[in-house]
């Protein structure tokens, strides 16, 4: 363990100047995925609770094929299967894009969390309570107005615990990055397996860290909940 | 209907392992998730100590991690304590081999198990108490009160987080391809490497597991109607 710690406690956590560490990339997958997923999913949540059909029903097709396959397969299917097609090895700003592992894999992570977000967020949007709509209604706020200023605030709020659970299971699929080749912290775990043939230390090593970010964003989304649900204290 | 280029035979097999291995694995985990979640509303506080410390750090390590660090460790801690047994006793030869299946089944019940302890330790308390009192009055054994009384009406309030869990599992059966075994994922993968169509065969791979999941759905919406009856709806 102490061996392990000695010769790979750099890789899994620090950065050496020219390397990036483990727990640096996979946090920067999280924060990439997680904020191109919000983007995506917020416009998407509006439009999957619209009465048109023609706009709802694509945005159900999406989370529909997002949600019911496994993210293993989606980043196999980005990273791999895309990159195997004909037009794609043709074009020159696909092939440069998709020849990056990174890439795919926030590509999959995030169009994979903006799918599970964006039902989250209609959830929320669809339990607006009608009292508020019909107010600002009465007050004669545009459509634009009252999703900007009472359906939005209210909805993200409400969304929050759900959200935040959604975020924790982001981290944990992030290690799936290490199949692309991303050195995330798995990635470094592997390595050190390969090296040192100690399964149980080294993997638990990468368990412990995971433990640790985990805790640190429960804590995080609690202080956040406390913030922004306030007015739901007893 | 679709082209598979022969490989329609390991496809469906591969099809069928991870049915085996989700449905083995919610077997595994659900008995799991009855036990932790007795013990962690029991009134012992070392039961509820260890319920606890598993469940906390099941949910917050990522299931791959966990995945590796089993099976890889598994087999490592099964040859010792054989060699331990072969020095005991050296006129046998014991060895317990782990295939990747055996092993996926443990580590994914072990690993959802945590989540199903939550989500039956929510449902139990759901159940009125005044029920299981009325049933102990009656002079229930503890086993006839749960299986009688407890079980059935919890089963109504778990049902939406099984359904869940259980649509997790089959998702998560796709990791095990990763240490070895040849579910749908490794099938599709491998026939799309032979042919150079990769692209055609892991949107195959998507569609079992899309139909999967529609015929979970359908289950679970009978289920659902089961456990239902007699429960009055507010009609709005």
């Amino acid at each position: 363990m102490i061996q392990i710690i000695q010769q790979y406690g750099i890789a899994y956590l620090a950065w050496d100047g020219y390397r990036i560490s483990g727990l640096a990339m996979t946090l920067w997958l999280l924060v990439l995925a997680c904020c191109i997923g919000f983007c995506l999913a917020l416009p998407l949540a509006i439009a999957r609770n619209s009465k048109n059909p023609l706009v709802w029903f694509p945005v159900w097709v999406f989370t529909f094929l997002f949600r019911g396959t496994p993210l293993y397969v989606q980043l196999l299917l980005i990273y791999s299967g895309i990159y195997g097609l004909e037009f794609v090895h043709n074009t020159a700003p696909l092939n440069e894009f998709f020849r990056q592992a990174i890439n795919c894999t926030v590509l999959s992570f995030a169009l994979n969390t903006g799918a599970y977000t964006t039902e989250i967020f209609a959830g929320a949007i669809k339990e607006t309570s009608h009292g508020e709509v019909d107010a600002a209604r009465a007050m004669g706020m545009s459509m634009r107005t009252m999703y900007r200023r009472i359906i939005i605030p209210s909805a993200l709020r409400r969304a929050l615990p759900v959200y935040s659970n959604e975020v924790i299971l982001m981290l944990h699929a992030t290690t799936l990055a290490f199949t692309a080749t991303v050195p995330d912290i798995l990635k470094v775990a592997n390595d050190a397996y390969s090296a040192t043939y100690d399964p149980f230390d080294s993997f638990s090593l990468a368990a412990v860290i995971y433990l640790c970010v985990s805790f640190a964003l429960i804590f995080g989304f609690r202080r956040a909940e406390r913030h922004f649900l306030a007015f739901l204290q007893p | 209907m679709f082209d598979l280029a022969g490989y329609g035979p390991q496809i469906f097999a591969g099809t069928l392992t991870t049915i085996e291995l989700s449905v083995a694995s919610l077997i595994v985990s659900f008995l799991l998730g009855l036990l932790g979640a007795s013990a962690k509303l029991s009134k012992n506080r070392a039961l509820r100590g260890i319920a606890t410390v598993y469940t906390t750090i099941i949910r917050g390590v990522p299931d791959l991690v966990l995945m590796l660090l089993i099976f890889y460790s598994l087999q490592i801690w099964l040859n010792d304590f054989t060699d331990w047994l072969n020095t005991l006793q050296s006129r046998y030869d014991i060895e317990l081999p782990l295939d990747p299946l055996t092993s996926g089944i443990i580590t994914l019940g072990f690993i959802y198990g945590a989540y199903f302890t939550e989500t039956f330790r929510g449902a139990f308390q759901s159940v009125p108490k005044g029920q299981l009192e009325a049933a102990v009055s009656f002079g229930m054994r503890p086993l006839l009160v749960f299986r009688r009384i407890l079980f059935p009406q919890m089963m109504r309030y778990a049902l939406p987080g099984l359904g869940n869990n259980w649509q997790v599992i089959l998702k998560a059966t796709a990791l095990v391809s990763i240490i070895g075994l040849s579910d749908v994922v490794k099938a599709t993968q491998s026939a799309g490497e032979a042919t150079f169509r990769g692209f055609y065969f892991l949107c195959i791979a998507g569609l079992v597991y899309l139909f999967l999941t529609i015929i979970s759905n359908g289950v679970l919406l009978l289920l659902e109607r089961k456990y239902a009856i007699g429960v009055r709806r507010a009609s709005i």
